[in-house]
């Protein structure tokens, strides 16, 4: 066996064998230095598979050689060679330049448990990104889930762990939720295999367990994907969490969450039940757009820069879901384009917030007044990366928008709503993010900001130019989202009637 | 019969509602805690009950008997859901051991308000 053939399952195993050598090693800059590594190796699987999902089609691998669906097997296809590529991509890029703004938000001696629990949680993310195989799934979900805790309350701020708290209870609950469908779903199937659950559904579609299990699963995800309303421990997750865990969390986390979403009710579901179609849009179109309104006009008033993002980032969730719950093929490739693009421009946003923070202690609006004058290229970068979650043409939050709009006009009544609901949400982007850009570049600093500052640390900004620039670079060339995206959305709707 | 017959399925129902609306209901963290053990709890107990076969036997195959085995399956599947709650239940402890040197009380209610103060 080629080394070339193991890829799938060495995608989740290096992560996951660095972490425990990393506590062994005792160093925080060894310690950095492994987790980087680990990383940037991970992204670097992601892009093979991805180049070979490209080229071949759905990548199947037998883990210990147990055929499906008798052993768990690995199963990567479009939509899991995007989430990989983001996933592993926004870990090593924070990890990369976040190490000057992780060494002041955690003790030197607790460095290296840290970086471990990072690779944890990329190892348990990347995991349900491989996985084929329901159960495998919720262990993979709980293993990311608890070291992302973990690292949320790694910071100095105390209410860092009143957050966690607050995520663990939410985060175990939908966990919890989803465990309760699969089990129902093997009850009446059988089977833990995604690809054979779909198969033999069909036969007892119609039984009560099926519809329910649908339920659970969905309103679990749900939890974990912070869909409005289940979105209350998101800000202050966000907020308090040390800025590059932000950052990275703020890429992946409820993506890969809304990917396992995306994954049960679609491939699983969708085909079997008799009006699944019509009862997934009827309970998330209505959510997304409420939280598309409520996220934006929460975002319009506050104060504080980071929990400014995280809010928009619930209106984000919610444009993902509205692509997704128009059911047609153009709505899933916007809403999976979104996905990627959404990851680009908000962890470019949040290292920019991160490079910030390495100068100004107050994060609000008014503590950054005139932070343009002595970080010129942060402040440069976050309104690149600024107009990517606006919608700019020419970047990639355009691409994504665009594709959403154009397949809202395709969807009758509930298309005009959405259309109006995106058109007003984005303005109120535009005022969001012009309220960011007129602080940092129009204001005079506050008195009792020191006058001389300056610019973060180059492998900081070199990490944020880098996210700002993939935004334009995406904006400008998306054919590799977009066409992920696409094939994404045909693998998900070939088995609809 | 029916309601007997399914006499597990209804204690997983009432387990889970308990466990729940402790989760909700108490500002006491480890009350929260304790409520969401024990909505984990009626899922294993959900799991355990389904691989139950009528007349059925411990999965251990020999040489020579004929039997009708129970499924093992979802017994294994629920002890690694075990270790999650565990783990689960042990950081949710060491969060709120944390909250108390932080804030010097558990009570959601009592920190919010501490919040708001600072």
């Amino acid at each position: 066996m080629s080394l070339a053939s193991q890829l799938p399952a060495l995608q989740v195993v290096v992560p996951m064998l660095t972490a425990p050598v990393l506590v062994l090693l005792r160093g925080a800059s060894l310690a950095w230095a492994g987790a980087t590594a680990a990383s940037f190796m991970a992204f670097a699987i992601a892009v093979a598979l991805t180049l070979e999902v490209q080229a071949g089609g759905t990548q199947v691998y037998e883990m210990g050689a147990w055929p499906a669906p008798f052993g768990i097997e690995l199963r990567i296809d479009a939509l899991n060679a995007l989430v990989l590529l983001l996933t592993t991509g926004a870990s090593a890029l924070a990890l990369l330049c976040g190490r000057e703004s992780l060494a002041r938000d955690i003790d030197e001696d607790r460095q290296p448990l840290f970086y471990a629990a990072w690779l944890i949680a990329l190892a348990g993310l990347t995991g349900i990104a491989v996985t084929g195989d329901a159960f495998n799934v919720f262990v993979f979900m709980e293993i990311s889930s608890l070291a992302t805790y973990v690292i949320i309350a790694a910071g100095p701020d105390r209410r860092a762990l009143t957050a966690t708290f607050k995520y663990l209870i939410m985060g175990t609950v939908g966990a919890t939720f989803y465990l309760i469908g699969v089990g129902l779903v093997y009850m009446m199937t059988g089977t833990l295999n995604f690809a054979d659950m779909e198969a033999r559904i069909a036969e007892v579609a119609d039984q009560r367990p099926i519809l329910v299990a649908a339920g659970f699963i969905t309103v679990g995800l749900a939890l974990k994907a912070a869909v409005f309303p289940l979105h209350v421990w998101l800000p202050n997750a966000y907020t308090h969490a040390p800025h590059i865990v932000t950052a990275f969390i703020a890429a992946c986390s409820t993506k890969v969450a809304i990917y396992v979403l995306l994954r049960f009710d679609f491939f699983v579901f969708q085909g079997n039940l008799e009006g699944h179609v019509v009862q997934f849009a009827g309970f998330l179109a209505p959510l997304a757009l409420l939280g598309i309104v409520v996220g934006s006009a929460v975002a319009v008033v506050e104060g504080n820069l980071k929990r400014l993002l995280a809010y928009s980032s619930v209106a984000q969730i919610g444009y993902i879901l509205l692509g997704a719950s128009f059911s047609s093929a153009a709505g899933l490739t916007a809403g999976v384009a979104h996905m990627f693009n959404h990851a680009l421009a908000k962890g470019a946003l949040f290292l920019a917030v991160a490079a910030l923070a390495m100068r100004f202690k107050d994060l609000t609006l008014d503590g950054l007044a005139g932070a343009a004058r002595s970080m010129p290229w942060t402040s440069a970068a976050l309104v690149l990366a600024g107009a990517s979650l606006v919608g700019i043409p020419g970047t990639a939050g355009f691409i994504s928008k665009w594709l959403l709009l154009s397949a809202a006009f395709e969807q009758g009544a509930l298309g005009i709503v959405s259309v109006v609901v995106v058109v007003i949400s984005s303005l109120a982007a535009v005022v969001y993010v012009w309220r960011i850009v007129e602080r940092l570049y129009f204001d005079e600093p506050a008195a009792d900001v020191p006058s001389v500052q300056q610019e973060a640390p180059w492998l900081l900004l070199a990490g944020v130019w880098l996210a700002a620039l993939a935004n334009i670079y995406f904006g400008l060339v998306p054919g590799l989202p977009v066409g992920l995206s696409e094939a994404a959305a045909d693998e998900l709707l070939r088995h609809l009637p | 019969m029916e309601l007997l017959g399914l006499f597990n399925y209804w204690v997983f129902a009432v387990l889970l509602m308990v466990g729940f609306y402790a989760v909700i209901a108490k500002p006491n963290m480890i009350k929260k805690l304790l409520g969401l053990a024990i909505f984990q709890a009626a899922v294993f107990l959900l799991y355990i009950t389904m691989d139950k076969v009528e007349g059925g036997t411990a999965p251990i195959i020999q040489a020579g008997v004929d039997a009708i085995y129970s499924n093992p399956l979802p017994q294994v599947l629920i002890l690694t859901a075990i270790v999650v709650g565990i783990s689960t239940t042990a950081l949710g402890l060491a969060l709120v051991v944390r909250i108390h040197e932080a804030y010097g009380t558990i009570e959601e209610d009592e920190t919010q308000q501490k919040d708001l103060e600072a």
